[in-house]
């Protein structure tokens, strides 16, 4: 047999195999009952269904928490990333000890820990929020220490030659690093960093752990919510919706990083 | 023009450097000076010293002994304000080293308005003017990975030139650049040399060295083994290692 006729035999069998497993699947399933269960039409249409609060308060507060989440943890990790380069040994050993240190712990273990150990341990612990506030602290808290990383890599993806050239026409470390080499590391995390705007936004779903306010829920929690209230209680319709919502949202996302991605591949430099 | 004009302070006074990477001994004592206004060519084998040597006068490389005096100051003074000294020392690089996120026209003005001060429109005009000694009028505002190795290194010297430096060090200018490009490059370094500016310049053109430079040092192992007129040293080399070298390059 010809090495190519045995190929084309190959994949036709791979292909005639997933098709039997999609046909086994789609014939022992009960349609009906996944129906029922998963995308409960009482639930899906769009007057007096699900839709109206996972979209105007699930998916509003997610983005909410994710901006907030994401623009304090890079302030965050910028301090970190700067401080973990920086010539002072000892603000190195605190960088390097905060990022493994939170690098190291589930960040739902965090939230229990800002959400509900924080207002016993200190008194008049009350960020703004209430227990959404302490959650989102602790997202920040865990989110710094992953985007330092990602910017400390990107500081040193910038050629040494860039800060010696900005410190022989006279300019400060101070200013080097602003106008030179943070503006050039920045280009080469942009990628990563949506990658991590992502991650949030998928950890914000762990706020749903703590209790909040009913105009403060995010996405899980408003879906947690309609399994057992409303016209869908008692089936898992509200969670597949949520799950559409966070695809809505993330993959064009993904799409993005991989575009910034191919772009930068090609770009000259 | 070999003779400095008014002032007796040479512009660059090395005595007795020592430079060590870990074990590695990279300079062994090296007595090294430029007048004003001289043109001071270093050649060498590499590995020989010569652009750490270049790269202690402003200290980009952190001296492990001896003084390193530019105008008199000594650089290693904790007392020495280095970000000033700099500014007056013009660099420029083997690999051009422009800012790649900025046009040309904003390489030029960056460190003009921050260390010194000048305003917008001061300092664009001080650009344009250098940009034109460079002959790259026309590229502005062009970005830096959009013009040839030669045309960024000419975009660097009129960097380095739109701070009025006193002096300028060259590093292997010419060394990162395909052949053809190296005449333009060394046509405006020579036009420098002309105007009287005082240059030290690590390099491996020979005939650069030979019409451009008033003193000439051939540096091998960490040492200035030869030192000299250009001529006397390219054309009548007294030690065996500058034969040796010679021998090879020429």
């Amino acid at each position: 047999m010809k090495r190519t006729t045995r190929r084309r035999l190959t994949i036709t069998g791979i292909n005639l195999a997933v098709v039997a497993f999609v046909a086994l699947v789609a014939l022992t399933v009960d349609w009906g009952n996944v129906r029922a269960n998963f995308w409960n039409p009482d639930g899906t249409t769009f007057d007096g269904g699900n839709w109206g609060d996972l979209i105007t308060t699930g998916v509003v507060n997610t983005i909410k928490y994710t901006a907030i989440a994401f623009a304090g943890g890079l302030a965050l990790a910028l301090g970190l990333a700067l401080a973990r380069l920086s010539p002072i040994a000892t603000l190195r050993w605190i960088a390097t000890a905060y990022i493994e240190f939170f690098r190291g712990l589930p960040a739902l273990i965090v939230i229990f820990f800002f959400g509900l150990g924080l207002p016993v341990a200190i008194p008049g612990w009350n960020p703004p929020g209430g227990f959404v506030g302490s959650g989102l602290i602790a997202l920040i808290v865990v989110a710094g220490a992953y985007i330092a990383e990602t910017l400390r890599a990107g500081i040193q993806a910038v050629p040494k030659g860039q800060a010696e050239a900005a410190r022989s026409l006279g300019m400060s470390g101070g200013a080097t690093m602003v106008r030179v080499v943070l503006p050039q590391a920045f280009r080469v995390v942009v990628p990563p960093l949506t990658n991590e705007f992502v991650l949030l936004i998928k950890d914000t779903a762990l706020l749903s752990v703590i209790g909040v306010q009913i105009g403060q829920r995010e996405l899980t929690t408003v879906a947690r919510d309609f399994q057992s209230s409303g016209p869908t209680a008692g089936t898992a319709t509200s969670l597949v919706q949520a799950a559409l919502l966070y695809l809505i949202i993330t993959i064009p996302l993904t799409q993005l990083v991989a575009w910034q991605e191919r772009r930068q591949r090609k770009a000259t430099r | 023009m070999s003779t400095p004009p008014s002032s007796t302070v040479p512009a660059i006074d090395v005595r007795k450097l020592c430079k060590s990477f870990g074990d590695n001994e990279v300079l062994k004592g090296v007595d090294f000076h430029v007048d004003p206004g001289q043109v001071v060519c270093v050649i060498g084998p590499s590995g020989s010293g010569k652009s750490t040597l270049l790269r202690c006068v402003n200290r980009l490389e952190e001296p492990t002994s001896g003084q390193v005096l530019v105008e008199g100051i000594d650089i290693c003074d904790p007392e020495t304000d280095l970000d000033q000294v700099r500014s007056r020392i013009g660099m420029v690089f083997q690999q051009f080293n422009l800012f790649p996120h900025l046009s040309v026209l904003k390489n030029l003005t960056l460190a003009q308005r921050t260390v010194r001060g000048r305003g917008k429109d001061e300092a664009v005009e001080i650009a344009r003017r250098n940009l034109a000694k460079v002959g790259l009028s026309e590229k502005e505002d062009a970005y830096p990975a959009h013009l040839s190795g030669g045309q960024q290194q000419r975009v660097a010297i009129a960097r380095a030139l739109s701070m009025d430096p006193d002096m300028m060090l060259f590093d292997e200018p010419t060394s990162a650049l395909d052949p053809e490009l190296v005449g333009d490059v060394l046509a405006v370094m020579k036009h420098l040399a002309s105007e009287g500016m005082t240059m030290m310049v690590v390099t491996h053109e020979m005939g650069f060295a030979r019409e451009v430079g008033d003193h000439l040092v051939f540096m091998d192992g960490g040492v200035v083994v030869e030192e000299g007129r250009p001529a006397s040293v390219l054309g009548e080399p007294q030690h065996e290692r500058t034969k040796a070298f010679l021998s090879k390059v020429l």
